[in-house]
């Protein structure tokens, strides 16, 4: 029998090794992971690439693992809001690095890898400095740009409902990067809110099919990925 | 006189069409939604795969997973869809969507954006600008006429950095609603009371003015909220 299931997030992260390159999921606080991103803060893996669309949060999950001081690059299209603090700090004082990428060009060059292409070349950026020393070719009459496929070792994600397959469900705007994401890494690992048994979800509503996911472990939502505006002024 | 933040959105959201399907940027153009026409169907896409994007939720109704690209807790409407990232930049990227209303730091005469890095910041930040820039047909600039020192932010060639070449059709701003046009810069209307003159000196690039160009339709207030000031 297939059993994909962990116990715990540190079962999950457990083989993380120091320089690895990880796939975090989520936009904004949606989709993110961030049990299995505390565990891996505990696990003590260093010297890490990360891709993600921002930069975390103040200190907690991705912002506690840069402010930790064990992310060497960030791959991300917007590290730069004001809560973002951890990697403000440390992008200044050139202690991480940054590869900034274009939302669109980041999440079609993380598509390339997992679908077994080579690259691809884009609009986006064609004539500004984010296109610097990358080919350009002309293809109608417009320049387009060349990107080259991103994968990682690891992947880490976030859905509403998964099962012991590895089959995901996600919910509303959680889905994000995080379907993308499941074809792109050696190793994928899922934090679902439910477990659910097999033949639970509709194969309509299975959004990632299990064949992309090795484990999957069920978390709590972090305590602090929820923070609505109206409770912000009033703590 | 001139328009206030509301003011601005309140005037784009005139111009936009029954059917449009509109990513809105972050800052001014997200009040647009505020100023729909609720007899007129328009979708708005949020570029983290939302499309249908309603009002931000009301306090205590928040799901922590319907979030806008501001990161704002938001409604979805009827016949709304969700799906990921590589969807939602194949509406971008792709041209499906008909609109598309931005910020900027500096716009050029001829069509030339840049705001995703405004001077003197140090942790640079693109998001899906550059995307939407290249993949939008109809991309309308809102913004401030000026900076807050009072300098031209319509300019003839950019200092910051470009977000894309040639790619603004439209600038709305507290002072103005401008063209861009293979021509140059068309002024079609003027903020309620401010003469034309007035705005061809906040320009930093030479303005037309064009043979219909007339006051603004905006009124004073809207639901209680300064349209103009």
């Amino acid at each position: 029998m297939i059993d994909k299931t962990l116990a715990t997030c540190a079962a999950a992260v457990a083989s993380v090794f120091d320089g690895a390159t990880i796939m975090i999921g989520g936009f904004g606080e949606s989709g993110v992971p961030g049990q299995l991103i505390e565990a891996l803060r505990q696990q003590g893996a260093t010297n890490l690439v990360v891709i993600h669309n921002g930069a975390g949060f103040h200190d907690f999950a991705l912002g506690g693992l840069i402010k930790d001081g064990r992310v060497r690059k960030l791959v991300a299209s917007f590290p730069n809001y004001p809560s973002a603090t951890a990697f403000r700090e440390r992008y200044l004082n050139g202690e991480t690095a940054l590869e900034l990428v274009p939302q669109g060009t980041l999440i079609e060059r993380i598509r390339a890898a997992g679908a077994g292409l080579g690259g691809f070349y884009t609009r986006t950026a064609a004539g500004t400095e984010l296109a610097a020393g990358k080919e350009i070719r002309v293809i109608d009459g417009r320049q387009y740009v060349f990107e080259t496929p991103l994968r990682a070792d690891f992947a880490f994600l976030k859905a509403d409902r998964g099962d012991r397959l590895g089959n995901l469900s996600y919910r509303y705007a959680m889905r994000n990067f995080n379907p993308v994401m499941a074809t792109a890494a050696n190793v994928v690992i899922t934090e679902v809110e439910e477990l659910v048994a097999v033949g639970a979800l509709a194969p309509d509503d299975i959004h990632t099919p299990g064949i992309f996911v090795d484990h999957v472990v069920k978390a709590e939502r972090h305590p602090r990925l929820f923070e609505p505006r109206h409770q912000e002024r009033t703590t | 006189m001139t328009l206030t933040r509301d003011g601005i959105a309140y005037r784009v959201a005139c111009d936009l069409p029954e059917g449009a399907y509109v990513n809105l940027g972050i800052g001014i153009p997200f009040l647009i939604t505020s100023y729909l026409a609720p007899d007129k169907e328009i979708f708005i896409h949020s570029e983290n795969g939302i499309l249908g994007v309603g009002p931000v939720a009301a306090p205590g109704q928040e799901h922590p997973d319907l979030v806008n690209a501001s990161k704002d807790y938001i409604t979805l409407v009827p016949g709304s869809a969700v799906f990921d990232h590589a969807l939602s930049f194949t509406m971008i990227r792709g041209g499906h969507l008909t609109h598309a209303v931005i910020g900027a730091a500096e716009v050029a005469a001829n069509g030339d954006l840049a705001n995703w890095r405004m001077p003197g910041q140090k942790v640079p930040g693109v998001g899906g600008a550059m995307d939407i820039a290249v993949g939008i047909d109809n991309l309308y600039v809102a913004m401030t006429h000026v900076t807050n020192n009072g300098q031209p932010k319509i300019l003839t060639a950019c200092k910051c950095p470009l977000t894309a070449p040639r790619c603004v059709k439209r600038i709305y701003t507290d002072m103005a609603l401008i063209d861009v046009t293979p021509g140059g810069l068309l002024l079609r209307e003027v903020a309620p009371g401010l003469s034309s003159s007035v705005v061809e000196n906040a320009t930093g690039a030479p303005l037309r003015i064009a043979d219909d160009c007339r006051e603004m339709d905006v009124p004073l207030t809207f639901n209680g909220v300064a349209l103009r000031c």
